[in-house]
């Protein structure tokens, strides 16, 4: 909520605009809303304006969507703020959020913080000098079976320990990153063979 | 325990793949237009004889919540909305619902549609839930592709519309008004109730939200009949339920099981048991973290079902079982749970915005006994101001935790607190 992270005026884009494809994206996008209900759309937007501006959200692109949608800016600026999916300034190419809520903790998740941090080199909330990762600390990532868990970028990768977070990080700075999933023997959430 | 005849959710490990074909292979999409045909007031009626209570965790009779919905059709748009932000913790069975076997969910979705007289449905993902959200968008497109959506639904005659919509981030989210709060492209602040959802919901529309499992369960109940699923569990305590096991046991996992399992048979059968033996088990909470923990002599015979948690005044909620072994500090794991309570408040009211930050900065002294006996007591106290006043039930799902704790708890906090005033003495 308060105190997020904005990029300063020399980080941030002087204009913003979709892609044709984002574009076209982000028309389907508001058609899924009744009509006069398009700032529905906001948030697929932001997250579409995101990923095109390499995982953060510009000023520029606030506007640009609050253009878009016919809403007041500070109507788009509350909801990229509210919501902890949105980054306001960039963070690393690779974005390691490891959840430390107590179903998570209970297996273990200061080992996994602890492997992490010595793998890249940082503390929570920093990116690497290169600008490669970034840690976060989230709350409940909703797979707690399989825990402990991180979110990196898109995929979850589950069943962890110390050993198998420190080389899920090392193979994802060798660029080959492994299937999401358990890093264990089990596929899911099925109880693991005895 | 429960025969694999009777399992609904028969895909919940992804064994199978998860689109259509193999979905009708398993039974999904099986008579719908016939069940269609039955009409709205037909399937109220079985919902509510089925004593299905949604499983998004407040328990409320789903049939019930259903007729809620104005009888009289004023043309205008009314909509279904699914709850999939699934964030409570110790909570993740919508998840495999969702990437393993969608379709129960959309053809769900349909059925609730037809008896709530919607005109459409929005499932609400969370964010973080990217790989899942792309199956499900996938299911529901392979839905319209083969006319079991959309214009004359399965050729039933109804028209029903189904979109998927992404949260990003914010538990809070998982409350219906806040949802549809964040669903109108707004902050999710949760709405005062009255009105409910019902009279004024998305767009102002009458409105129903349901949780996942609710709704994907339906077509089941609605095929095999409310008998049938009525004959699992305790009265007023029907049915299936996947269960979610997690923490200190041997093989953390989710299950399907019937309601009023006993605890103990849950954790020994399918989880492996408690690490290091049932002796050696703590304390469970036993529906997701915003129910009060157990200690174990309650868990020794505690019921899994609405009333047999109630009894022990806690709840079944999501029934995300999380068990801790005697080797947890256990005011640290209640002091990472007030941390969880005080991020995701959504700021709009006093005794929840204010009070989480206050009891998480004194539940930090708490673990290492930095305060004074009267504080407990102390914290008690706040915790009743924030329950029952606070616009959503944030402010008591943050405060029955805490009031568990010290329930059952007391003595370790008041240790540690005549701990470190012996080791200060001393020195």
């Amino acid at each position: 909520m308060s105190g997020i992270e904005i990029a300063p005026d020399h980080l941030q884009p002087s204009s913003f605009a979709f892609t044709e494809e984002n574009l076209a994206k982000a028309k389907s996008t508001i058609a899924k809303y009744p009509e006069r209900k398009q700032q529905s759309a906001v948030m697929p937007l932001l997250d579409l304006a995101q990923r095109q501006n390499g995982g953060w959200v510009p000023r520029a692109a606030i506007e640009y969507i609050a253009d878009m949608l016919e809403m007041p800016s500070i109507r788009v600026w509350e909801v990229a703020t509210f919501y902890t999916m949105y980054f306001l300034a960039p963070k690393g190419k690779t974005k390691v959020h490891v959840c430390t809520t107590t179903p998570c903790w209970l297996r273990g998740s200061d080992d996994v913080v602890k492997a992490c941090k010595e793998s890249l080199g940082i503390g929570m909330g920093e990116t690497t000098s290169d600008g490669a990762f970034s840690l976060h600390e989230v709350e409940c990532a909703g797979a707690c079976v399989n825990a402990p868990v991180v979110q990196i970028n898109d995929d979850y990768y589950e069943d962890l320990n110390y050993e198998s977070t420190k080389r899920l990080l090392e193979a994802f700075k060798a660029g080959e990153p492994p299937k999401p999933g358990p890093l264990s023997e089990r596929r899911g959430s099925e109880p693991a063979k005895a | 325990m429960l025969d694999i005849k009777d399992r609904i959710f028969t895909n919940l490990y992804g064994a199978d793949t998860w689109n259509l074909d193999a979905a009708k292979k398993r039974g999904d999409w099986d008579g719908t237009k016939e069940i269609i045909a039955k009409g709205r007031d037909w399937i109220v009626e079985e919902m509510k004889a089925s004593g299905m209570r949604g499983r998004g965790g407040a328990g409320f009779p789903t049939g019930l919540k259903w007729s809620f919905m104005p009888k009289n059709d004023d043309g205008k748009p009314r909509y279904l909305v699914v709850n999939a932000d699934e964030g409570e913790p110790g909570t993740c069975k919508d998840r495999d619902i969702i990437r393993n076997d969608p379709h129960k969910l959309v053809e769900g979705c349909l059925l609730a549609g037809v008896g709530l007289g919607a005109t459409a449905g929005y499932i609400y993902i969370r964010g973080e839930f990217h790989n899942e959200a792309n199956i499900l968008d996938a299911a529901i497109q392979e839905a319209y592709d083969a006319g079991l959506l959309g214009k004359n639904a399965c050729g039933a005659g109804y028209d029903f519309d189904l979109y998927l919509h992404r949260g990003a981030g914010a538990y809070i989210c998982g409350e219906e008004t806040a949802l549809i709060e964040s669903l109108e492209g707004k902050k999710g602040q949760p709405r005062l109730k009255p009105p409910f959802p019902a009279m004024a919901g998305l767009y102002g529309r009458p409105t129903t939200v349901n949780n996942v499992e609710t709704i994907a369960a339906a077509p089941t109940i609605l095929r095999r009949g409310a008998a049938w699923f009525s004959s699992f569990g305790r009265e007023n305590n029907a049915g299936t339920k996947l269960f979610c096991i997690s923490g200190h046991v041997n093989t953390p996992c989710n299950v399907e099981e019937s309601m009023g399992i006993t605890l103990k048979e849950l954790i020994e059968r399918h989880a492996g048991g408690v690490r290091g033996g049932w002796d050696n088990l703590l304390a469970v909470i036993p529906g997701g973290s915003s129910t009060p923990v157990l200690p174990k002599h309650i868990c020794d015979t505690a019921i899994m079902d609405f009333d047999g948690l109630r009894e022990h005044q806690s709840g079944l909620g999501t029934a995300a079982v999380i068990v801790m072994d005697k080797s947890t500090d256990i005011v640290k794991a209640f002091a990472r749970l007030s941390y969880f309570y005080m991020h995701e408040s959504c700021g709009q009211c006093t005794p929840c915005r204010e009070g989480f930050g206050w009891v998480y900065r004194v539940m930090q002294r708490m673990v290492t006994g930095d305060a004074r006996i009267e504080e407990i007591d102390m914290l008690q106290q706040v915790t009743k101001e924030i329950e029952g006043h606070t616009i959503c039930a944030h402010g008591d799902g943050g405060s029955w935790p805490i009031q568990g704790m010290i329930r059952h708890f007391r003595p370790e906090l008041e240790r540690r607190i005549q701990e470190r005033l012996a080791a200060a003495r001393a020195a």
